[in-house]
């Protein structure tokens, strides 16, 4: 059962305005969260940065996923979910009760761990949350957009001759890539990923790497992966998430050479986890 | 015979008399429907679909019982369906477990176990009476709308926690409101458990009887009704009225009134299940 | 669509929505409100006393009387029999279906079943009256044309499904660790089956009893054709009598104008077999969550 999503008033942050190249996106302090009574995340303080990919990384059941779910109130539609502290998102505070949730998710966007394409056409995949916004309805635009989107997650080639097919015909790897088309098409400022590449063999995963490694230069970025190699890979940052802590988070190559705390060089050097 | 052959042949008795129970309720029912094809299937022509009823036997039909049937299926689909669905998608996706929603599911499954006699008492009082409709196809098909209420918000739910919470997710990331996901794609991902569902009720709704006497549908009708507010008969009442004659003759009729009920029921049912499959494949 | 306008729709649509659950509260405050206005209305003219207790019940006689006890009593006897016949043969079969069948039986036996649930009642009032009675009167002389035994026993062929199929769901909840634990003692499938699975299962299967015994009282269309029209206190199940359900659709039939003691009559009727149902249906609702809390 879903808590009703209670859209307020504004969001605000003027349309189209371009976010600051580099600096602070995201600012978090002092987060707590709760399943019910059960406490997922605590007094998570950090800073993320525009234009870069930052990895979350930890074993699983640390946390990760759940904080990167608080970043678009994805959360919400779960029962007895609860959040305290404070998320700004350039400088807006998201869970103020003034904020919109539909605004927010529109600046948001999000990839899952397990791909999720709606049971509908390639091109209606693409178009959906164009329709569902209201961005455009002339037929040439969406067409247009869609094939941008298809171009910038990297699979407009492989099906462009069968947009009208459905999106459950392609392979795996397609089908995330399709949900990154998803995503970038209605132009977010930032992309969430969770594990996007978790369920997909090596040749689909270096595609997607490479893809995020292409997307960073437009889209602030943040991954979750249980993939060290991965996080090496393709991000700029890394934050070490345990049980429910932020334990560290730094340049990426300094998290796993020279990380400052015990905890964090144990899990890079594979001592556990 | 020693102990462990005593318990073997207890274990071979218990068996046996399990399967023999269920042999007899499979030939209790196949007794029942030879019964009813031997007595009627000699009645059955297209006169007897197409005539009126009469007072010979041979010279009745069921055509005014027909069209009623389907009249009122009409009307109790058109107030059961937007109704039940609307009440399943709120306890479903929006009623999120507060007193409002516990107090209507507990309505709701008490709704269900109530005999369908005492919706006629209500149709009769109120939509009759206190509304004017008097003994009309209206009254009727909203007295079995009611009826059929609970059987279309119970399957309309069951179809609605199908639809894997990823789907829900998926849309909600793009900016999507809590309707747009339920209009785009929770509701067409449910669709074909919601029209099995819906079916299903119909089916039960062709063959109720009491609740549709009660409101004062008449038992012996010549004309076809016109609207919605015409008195009107329907199938099972008809088959009734004939059964509650002494003359073999009309008990004839009766069963072939029964063979035409039974054959709708079949098709209703084969057609969701055929829908179902169909649009199942169309999505895969 | 601005950002207001979406809100407005949202509220409007959930609004709407939330108007179709309450719709159904209402239908429950429609039923309680017809039948206590009626109900009341009854009972200013005749006592409660001879209603509830009084053994005659000619309410459209001139020296009308209003003892409801012949209905109530004859609702009893043909519910009785049905029970007699759907309890073993329901529980047999839930056994049978739960612990002994193949998938392959199975699939035959289930939909099977439920066809059997599936055919209109109306169509069972037919079989009792032409086929089941006359078949009877071949051994049973006595039986009337209309009685209480053979719609008794058809109805009990149509809740047998219910029963069943309730009880196989109890059945199956057992954990499957007891079964094993008397198959480790050296118990036969029977043994496990009776001693060890049936009674943890109990609170389930009973609550599967009560439910069949609220059907069969509400039941309507086999009693109207088959049981008669003869309200007697009795406990012969060969002679004609008429259950509350009948006289509601006995009445109905005629033309009893409306706001009449004869009208107010059936509401009265309705009344109380509203309430037996509606005690039944929480009795086994209260049965089956205590079940589930054992086992969930």
């Amino acid at each position: 059962m879903i808590r009703p999503l209670r859209p307020l008033t504004t969001f605000t942050s003027p349309p189209g305005a371009a976010a600051p190249p580099t600096g602070v996106k995201i600012a978090v302090t002092g987060l707590d969260f709760f399943y019910s009574q059960k406490q997922a995340l605590s007094a998570i303080t950090t800073d993320l940065q525009a234009n870069i990919v930052t990895a979350f990384i930890g074993p699983s059941g640390c946390g990760k996923s759940t904080f990167l779910r608080t970043l678009n109130r994805m959360n919400d539609i779960i029962p007895g979910a609860r959040v305290e502290g404070q998320i700004l998102i350039d400088g807006h505070d998201i869970y103020h009760p003034g904020t919109d949730v539909v605004d927010l998710r529109r600046r948001v966007g999000m990839v899952f761990q397990k791909s999720n394409p709606f049971p509908k056409s390639i091109f209606e995949n693409v178009a959906y949350g164009l329709r569902v916004n209201g961005i455009t309805r002339n037929r040439g635009e969406l067409e247009g957009r869609v094939e941008d989107s298809l171009k910038a997650a990297a699979i407009w080639d492989e099906v462009k001759d069968r947009l009208s097919e459905s999106a459950l015909m392609l392979s795996g790897g397609q089908q995330q890539r399709l949900c990154i088309a998803r995503a970038l098409a209605i132009q977010p400022e930032i992309l969430l990923m969770d594990e996007p590449a978790s369920a997909l063999d090596p040749i689909a995963t270096q595609r997607i790497e490479e893809l995020i490694y292409q997307l960073k230069t437009t889209y602030t970025i943040v991954i979750v992966t249980h993939n060290m190699q991965q996080a090496a890979r393709v991000s700029d940052r890394t934050a070490f998430f345990w049980l429910g802590r932020l334990v560290e988070s730094g340049p990426t190559e300094q998290i796993f050479t020279s990380p400052t705390e015990k905890l964090t060089e144990d899990y890079v050097t594979g001592r556990f986890g | 015979m020693t102990a462990g052959a005593r318990r073997l042949a207890g274990d071979r008795l218990l068996q046996t008399l399990s399967i023999l129970v269920l042999a007899l309720s499979l030939v209790a029912l196949m007794t029942l429907l030879y019964d009813v094809w031997s007595d009627g299937w000699q009645r059955l022509d297209w006169r007897f679909l197409t005539s009126n009823p009469s007072r010979r036997a041979a010279a009745a039909g069921i055509y005014p019982a027909l069209v009623g049937s389907f009249y009122v299926l009409l009307v109790t689909a058109a107030l059961s369906l937007p109704l039940g669905i609307g009440a399943a998608v709120y306890l479903e996706e929006y009623g999120g477990g507060g007193r409002w929603a516990r107090l209507i599911e507990i309505n709701i499954a008490n709704l269900a176990g109530v005999p369908s006699i005492i919706y006629g008492l209500l149709g009769l009082s109120v939509f009759v009476r206190v509304f004017g409709w008097g003994p009309s196809v209206l009254a009727g098909g909203a007295t079995l709308a009611l009826l059929a209420l609970p059987v279309v918000i119970l399957s309309t739910r069951e179809a609605l926690r199908t639809v894997p919470m990823s789907a829900r997710e998926g849309s909600y990331a793009l900016g999507a409101t809590q309707w747009q996901t339920i209009w785009h794609q929770v509701l067409p991902s449910a669709f074909p458990g919601i029209l099995t569902g819906l079916i299903l009720a119909m089916s039960r709704a062709i063959g109720e009887t009491a609740p549709l006497i009660t409101i004062g549908a008449l038992a012996y009708i010549d004309f076809t009704p016109t609207s919605v507010m015409s008195p009107f008969t329907v199938l099972p009442i008809q088959v009734y009225n004939w059964v509650s004659r002494p003359q073999a003759a009309f008990a004839e009729n009766a069963a072939a009134g029964i063979i035409v009920l039974l054959v709708l029921l079949l098709t209703l049912n084969s057609v969701a299940v055929v829908l179902r499959d169909r649009i199942q494949k169309a999505r895969a | 669509m601005t950002r207001t306008t979406r809100r407005y729709v949202e509220w409007t649509i959930e609004r709407a929505l939330f108007a179709c659950a309450v719709g159904s509260v209402l239908v429950t405050a429609g039923i309680i409100g017809v039948l206590l206005f009626e109900t009341v209305a009854f009972l200013r003219e005749v006592p409660i006393g001879s209603f509830l207790f009084g053994t005659v019940w000619t309410p459209l006689f001139s020296d009308a009387q209003f003892g409801v006890l012949p209905l109530v009593g004859g609702t009893i006897l043909v519910s009785a029999i049905a029970m007699a016949v759907a309890v073993p043969a329901g529980l047999l079969s839930a056994i049978y279906l739960s612990e002994y069948a193949n998938p392959r039986v199975r699939r035959v036996v289930k939909p099977v079943l439920e066809v059997l649930a599936g055919v209109p009642t109306v169509v069972y009032g037919y079989f009792a009256l032409l086929f089941v009675t006359p078949l009877l009167q071949t051994f049973l002389p006595s039986l009337s044309s209309f009685n209480a035994l053979s719609p008794g026993l058809v109805m009990g062929i149509m809740i047998l499904p219910l029963v069943s199929s309730l009880s196989e769901d109890a059945l199956h909840a057992v954990p499957n660790g007891l079964r094993e634990g008397a198959y480790a003692l050296g118990a036969t499938r029977m043994q496990a089956a009776l001693r060890v699975v049936v009674p943890a299962a109990l609170s389930g299967i009973s609550a599967s009893f009560i439910l069949a015994m609220s059907r069969a009282i509400g039941e309507t269309m086999i009693v109207a054709i088959a049981a008669g029209q003869q309200p007697r206190l009795t406990a012969n199940p060969l002679v004609p009598v008429e259950t509350m359900t009948a006289y509601i659709v006995q009445i109905s039939m005629g033309d009893t104008p409306a706001g009449s003691i004869g009208y107010r009559t059936i509401f009265a009727v309705g009344m109380l077999l509203f309430v037996m149902t509606f005690v039944l249906n929480l009795a086994s609702d209260w049965l089956r969550r205590r079940f589930r809390e054992v086992y969930a």
